[in-house]
């Protein structure tokens, strides 16, 4: 008897399609850790609502229009950001909760069609199908390998940004592709942990990595690996416990953090 | 091509820039020449930072042309580096990042005298430490114009007198230009061949015996600061190295 034929096969779907977000949740992370972008992936989440809003108005496909929404959210960003009046932190507070109230009322709009907003929140990946696994690993799939090849200039902009410039780097074509990148998976993590944790994913693993790392590059597989830890954990957890996945993850995430903060640094 | 075209690296023409409605620059025009050192030195606000921006293009000027030879390279050590701490980073991972072989960037340490900083952690280093890793890493480059904003900061001042020296010497290593911002007027001028003298506008510039004694120079830095650029001879029975480790004079130096 195979472990595959032992486990149901929504279960190893969403192994899967966890592991994938993960896998590229870890570099991706790392740099949000890097350039501060923490509350910038919460502004994505939730502004993911108002693609999920829009998909099910125009009848698109959801992880499509949440990405068209968060890269014109992201867009909006860097625009407003070029004003000086009011802090960074500040602007994205008012996208934020501004986005997430305009994705709820949207959404609410939709009652009648009983709209789960339960899984839009907190996600729902025991309900991947095999079809949307595929999709997301392939996409993932790509997101990585655009990673690796930007990964020295995307390393030189979140370290310095005068100067990458000063050494003929395009700072804001770099700055753009990180944030559509993050936008991207942010659209593929909602399925997996949902608007109110997708930030988690991405921030807790890295920070996890932090303290066993010296390199850029070790910060960001170790991220990965703790990712992964964290996926496979938390669907068991979900599977056994009769737990929501998606805080399972997030949760099997925060004890790993918990972990590594008993290390000794040596560095 | 002569060879005085060719070792023209860029010109300023009449450069202006205002910031947010407020005029910082006015009427710079000067010209970096290959295998010289140029030395901006003013007042606080005197625009010295814009202007190092100005000629590495990180701002762009207002008013007036910059011409900038082809395929430049630059070297840039800025004022501070924005380190993220939450970004582990070897010293010798941050210098392999500026694109240059391994040969050239243990070099560069080698010229520096760090070379034991190699596996430390960025953040761990202290102030003239990291100063020292971004001018190695500056000089990895092998730029065409080095463009340093008061490199020195956090250095002990036999240090610096040392590394002025080692920075004077690669217009001859590596043949670059070299441009920088410095407090340290006593240190600098000697080394220079080039002195401007900025408060928004050149107040004066030329050679630095000459603009020591310019009155718009007297009359920015006083008549005190004139006399310390002569002062800086005394003698030591040890030098420093350019990690700052003492090490006994030698017969031949003559230090001052």
């Amino acid at each position: 008897m195979s472990f595959v034929s032992l486990v149901p096969d929504f279960l190893l779907y969403a192994l899967l399609v966890g592991t994938a977000i993960a896998v590229v949740a870890g570099p991706l992370g790392s740099f949000a850790v890097w350039r501060k972008m923490a509350y910038f992936g919460d502004t994505l989440a939730h502004s993911a609502l108002i693609g999920v809003a829009l998909g099910l108005f125009l009848e698109l496909n959801l992880t499509l229009s949440i990405t068209f929404v968060c890269a014109v959210i992201a867009c909006l960003l860097v625009i407003f950001e070029r004003q000086k009046d009011l802090a960074t932190d500040t602007l994205l507070g008012v996208f934020s909760h501004g986005s997430l109230a305009l994705g709820l009322v949207c959404v609410s709009l939709y009652s009648e069609r009983r709209v789960n907003l339960f899984a839009y929140l907190f996600g729902d990946f025991l309900t991947v199908t095999m079809q949307e696994a595929l999709w997301i690993c392939g996409v993932a799939f790509v997101l990585l390998l655009l990673i690796i090849r930007l990964w020295r200039p995307l390393l030189m902009v979140s370290m310095d940004e005068d100067l990458a410039r000063v050494e003929g780097l395009p700072v804001l074509p770099l700055r753009l592709t990180l944030m559509m990148m993050i936008a991207v998976i942010v659209a593929l993590a909602m399925k997996v942990v949902g608007v109110m944790l997708i930030t988690a994913l991405l921030i807790i693993p890295a920070a996890a990595s932090r303290r066993l790392s010296s390199s850029p590059e070790a910060m960001a597989i170790i991220a990965s690996c703790a990712g992964v830890l964290s996926v496979i954990g938390g669907v068991f957890a979900s599977y056994w416990f009769d737990l929501p996945a998606g805080p399972a993850v997030v949760l099997s995430a925060s004890l790993l953090f918990a972990l590594t903060s008993l290390v000794n640094r040596r560095t | 091509m002569t060879t005085t075209t060719s070792s023209l690296l860029l010109s300023l023409h009449d450069i202006g820039v205002q910031l947010n409605r407020k005029e910082v620059l006015r009427n710079i025009s000067f010209d970096i020449q290959r295998g010289e050192i140029t030395t901006i030195i003013g007042p606080n606000g005197a625009g010295k930072s814009t202007l190092l921006k100005v000629i590495t293009q990180l701002q762009r000027p207002s008013t007036g042309k910059l011409e900038v030879a082809k395929s430049l390279t630059y070297g840039y050590v800025p004022q501070k580096l924005s380190l993220v701490y939450s970004m582990p980073l070897k010293v010798s991972r941050f210098l392999s990042l500026a694109r240059c072989s391994r040969e050239e960037y243990k070099s560069a340490l080698a010229l520096l005298g760090i070379t034991h900083l190699g596996a430390r952690q960025m953040h761990n280093l202290s102030g003239g430490e990291l100063q020292r890793v971004l001018l190695a890493r500056a000089i990895a480059r092998k730029p065409d114009v080095l463009v340093l904003d008061e490199p020195l900061q956090g250095v002990d001042v036999a240090g610096q007198v040392e590394l002025y020296g080692m920075i004077a010497g690669l217009r001859e290593t590596i043949g670059c230009a070299v441009v920088l911002v410095s407090h340290d007027l006593h240190l600098v001028m000697a080394q220079t061949d080039l002195v401007i003298c900025l408060n928004q506008h050149m107040c004066c510039y030329g050679k630095p015996e000459s603009v020591s004694q310019h009155p718009e120079y007297l009359n920015l830095f006083g008549e005190q600061a004139a006399k310390n650029i002569a002062v800086y001879t005394h003698k030591h029975d040890h030098h420093h190295d350019l990690a700052g480790e003492a090490v006994s004079c030698s017969d031949d130096c003559h230090h001052d």
